[in-house]
């Protein structure tokens, strides 16, 4: 789960991490009102969205008036902002946050990640921040410094300062990196964080060390035991269609193609989207209906694929376990009798009883296409939605 | 032989009483898993299916000589009961609950470094669909029925493209040593690696079956492992081909987020290593078959 950075730096700053002086703005005019009440006569405006590169897109400006902050937040609220990390589509922003700008001669990057071969939380810092740490990994891999920590002790002092060291920090200012990074460690632990990032942390003309930006995600199997965190969901920076799934309890992420998924199970749902694609289609969306498949799901899944305005074929492949394939069957055939849908079905069922389940499906009376491996699902849901592509263009030349 | 798994293993339920594991418990004593207790905090003396609770699993371990356990404990609670497993003195653990915070799995693994190797438990999952070793026992929720006796080694991190791969296999009438799910979790009990030693040391595993996905290092690890110490033929299917990067495809650890972890990048690494890889999901059982005929040739 994401927030924005104006969240993250509330939550590090009160872990100890120095944060610029701030607040957050709902209009242009609040805005400038904002700036007013900060003092100074320079102010960055950052639009807040759930993803990084806002820079280069537009997102951050420096103002060095009222006037300039007017013009600035106008630019960017209600627009919807695109950085490579939003895909074309974007993000809109509804909140922008003003700072006082301040002046620094160093910028440092520092990130905090769940280190998936040591299985425990590693830092990753660099003496060149401000860059993004894919860029700094490509160009400058000498100067990332990693270390991860001993989960039974947390993160020890001396680990900070090696850190700090090694990034060529003066060590008049050791005290104040340890306690920024010792406030990132307790952050990431005790709200069960899975990425802090600060990005750049910069070393001020007047020598303190301050988290310029900031990035948190949390554990989404671990937002129960922090109902505060739970609050900071934004869902104006999610997909529509991705809320209204994991509200229902389905797990669904939309992508650009015509032939949407149904499918039980994560890994059966990447591989059926990867058989569209190797039968010379594009899936429209991955969705994982849990390994259940109940007749309800099945029907929640019928009217979430169809709420996608691309989707020209459906293919449901379920492989029916401990659940029975009949079972399934009538789920398949209730939902579509009940919400009908006007592209090509294409079901393709495995395991269990599977011949009663295709007997259902035949004897249904339902246009269903079946397929009894699912290489021939992909090929038949392919060709389905060329023959209708090319008849919808047909009717409509006539 | 067979590993982690067979008829001598005697198995405990912790969290039996949930409905779930009540199905799943009758489903294992069906397929003739020796289940022998089950434990719940507070439900000590209860029966289900005739199999006696317990409070906890020393009392569990002292009473029936268990050394299996299954966790179907839900995902609060679940980290504390492997723990418990662990202290308990269980050798083999399977944990099905999905859903656990990766924080509660970094203590869980750094809990269980507290014991000597020889004593350690062995903990497959979180986040998996369990273990079977056909025609013996059954420790989890899979459909024992897909699952011929034989001679292929499974280990995958998801359920049901695992299930895909054995009805595969059962269909060319070939048959499965043990299949192990190690779960689609980023902080999981057994790695790829992990399963696929004790794979090599089995007499009766003769060819494995490796069933990955975007995310992660392990299938790199396993891959350098193969090449380096393996003698037996792995075959191997990678999941997420169309995967967008930086997205959480359904499982917590199914996510692009650096080099390496694509499904075209894994499947470069593992085919330099030399394993097989089939590029369709739907041809993993042939795939299987083929590099069987050319080892007995």
């Amino acid at each position: 789960m994401d927030i924005h950075e104006y969240q993250a730096k509330e939550i590090l700053a009160r872990f100890g991490v120095a944060v610029p002086q701030g607040a957050l703005a709902y209009s242009p005019e609040q805005a400038a009102y904002r700036a007013r009440e900060l003092g100074g006569d320079r102010w960055i405006v950052k639009a807040q969205v759930h993803a990084g590169g806002r820079g280069k897109a537009g997102g951050v400006k420096l103002c060095e008036s009222e006037h300039e902050i007017l013009d600035s937040a106008s630019d960017m609220f209600g627009q919807k902002l695109v950085t490579h990390q939003t895909g074309p589509e974007g993000k809109g922003v509804y909140r922008v946050y003003v700072e006082g700008a301040v002046a620094f001669n160093r910028e440092i990057y520092l990130g905090f990640v769940l280190d998936r071969t040591s299985q425990r939380v590693m830092i990753v810092a660099s003496s060149q921040g401000g860059m993004e740490i894919e860029e700094i990994s490509a160009q400058r891999p000498e100067s990332i410094v990693r270390s991860t920590v001993e989960p039974a002790v947390g993160l020890q002092d001396f680990q900070a300062r090696e850190i700090a060291f090694a990034l060529g920090i003066p060590a008049k200012l050791m005290q104040q990196m340890t306690r920024t990074l010792q406030g990132c460690y307790r952050a990431f632990t005790e709200l069960d964080a899975t990425m802090v990032e600060i990005n750049p942390l910069v070393i001020t003309a007047d020598d303190r060390v301050l988290a310029l930006d900031a990035k948190m995600t949390f554990d989404g199997n671990a937002v129960f035991r922090h109902p505060h965190i739970a609050e900071l969901r934004d869902k104006s920076q999610e997909d529509p269609r991705e809320s209204r799934a994991a509200d229902r309890g389905l797990n669904y992420i939309g992508l650009t193609g015509n032939i949407g998924c149904i499918v039980n199970g994560a890994g059966l749902a990447m591989a059926t989207m990867d058989t569209i694609k190797l039968a010379g289609g594009e899936p429209a969306n991955f969705l994982d209906i849990g390994g259940g498949a109940t007749p309800e799901r099945v029907a929640k899944a019928f009217r979430l694929v169809m709420s996608d305005d691309n989707v020209q074929a459906i293919l449901v492949n379920i492989f029916a376990g401990i659940n029975r394939c009949d079972w399934v069957a009538e789920g398949v055939v209730q939902a579509l009798k009940a919400n009908p849908v006007d592209v090509p079905v294409i079901v393709r069922l495995a395991g269990t009883n599977v011949e009663e389940g295709q007997k259902i499906l035949a004897k249904s009376g339902l246009p269903i296409i079946r397929a009894n491996s699912l290489i021939e699902a992909a090929e038949r849901a392919v060709t389905a939605w060329k023959n209708d592509v090319a008849q919808n263009t047909k009717m409509r030349a006539v | 032989m067979s590993i982690l798994l067979d008829r001598e293993s005697r198995v405990i339920v912790q969290g039996i009483t949930g409905r779930m594991a009540q199905f799943h418990t009758k489903e294992m004593l069906g397929y003739g898993t020796n289940v022998v207790g089950g434990v719940v905090p507070g439900k000590g003396g209860e029966k289900v299916h005739g199999v006696p609770v317990f409070d906890t699993v020393k009392e569990a371990v002292a009473a029936t000589g268990a050394n299996a356990s299954l966790v179907f404990v839900p995902p609060p609670f679940a980290a504390d009961s492997i723990m418990e497993a662990a202290d308990g003195g269980i050798r083999y653990c399977v944990c099905i609950t999905d859903g656990i915070p990766a924080q509660d799995m970094i203590r869980v693994k750094r809990y269980m470094m507290r014991y000597p190797r020889e004593r350690r438990m062995v903990l497959t999952g979180p986040n998996c669909a369990g273990t079977i070793s056909p025609g013996k026992a059954l420790l989890g929720i899979m459909p024992g029925h897909i699952y011929l006796p034989g001679n292929v080694g499974i280990v995958g991190r998801s359920g049901t493209l695992g299930y895909e791969a054995a009805q595969q296999l059962k269909d060319r009438g070939i048959g499965v040593s043990t299949s192990v799910g190690i779960g689609g979790d980023p902080i999981n009990g057994s790695s790829f690696r992990d399963i696929l030693e004790r794979f090599e040391a089995d007499p009766e595993t003769h060819v494995i079956c490796m069933i990955g996905e975007i995310g992660g290092p392990q299938e790199a690890e396993a891959a350098e492992y193969i090449q380096n110490h393996m003698t037996k033929p792995v075959i191997a299917y990678i999941a997420g081909l169309t995967a967008p990067k930086g997205r959480t495809m359904g499982h917590a650890g199914a996510i692009i987020s650096a080099f390496g972890e694509s499904a075209s990048e894994k499947v470069e690494i593992l085919s330099a290593a030399g394993v097989t890889v089939a590029e369709n999901p739907s041809d993993i059982g042939e795939t299987v078959a083929r590099v069987m005929r050319k080892a007995a040739a």
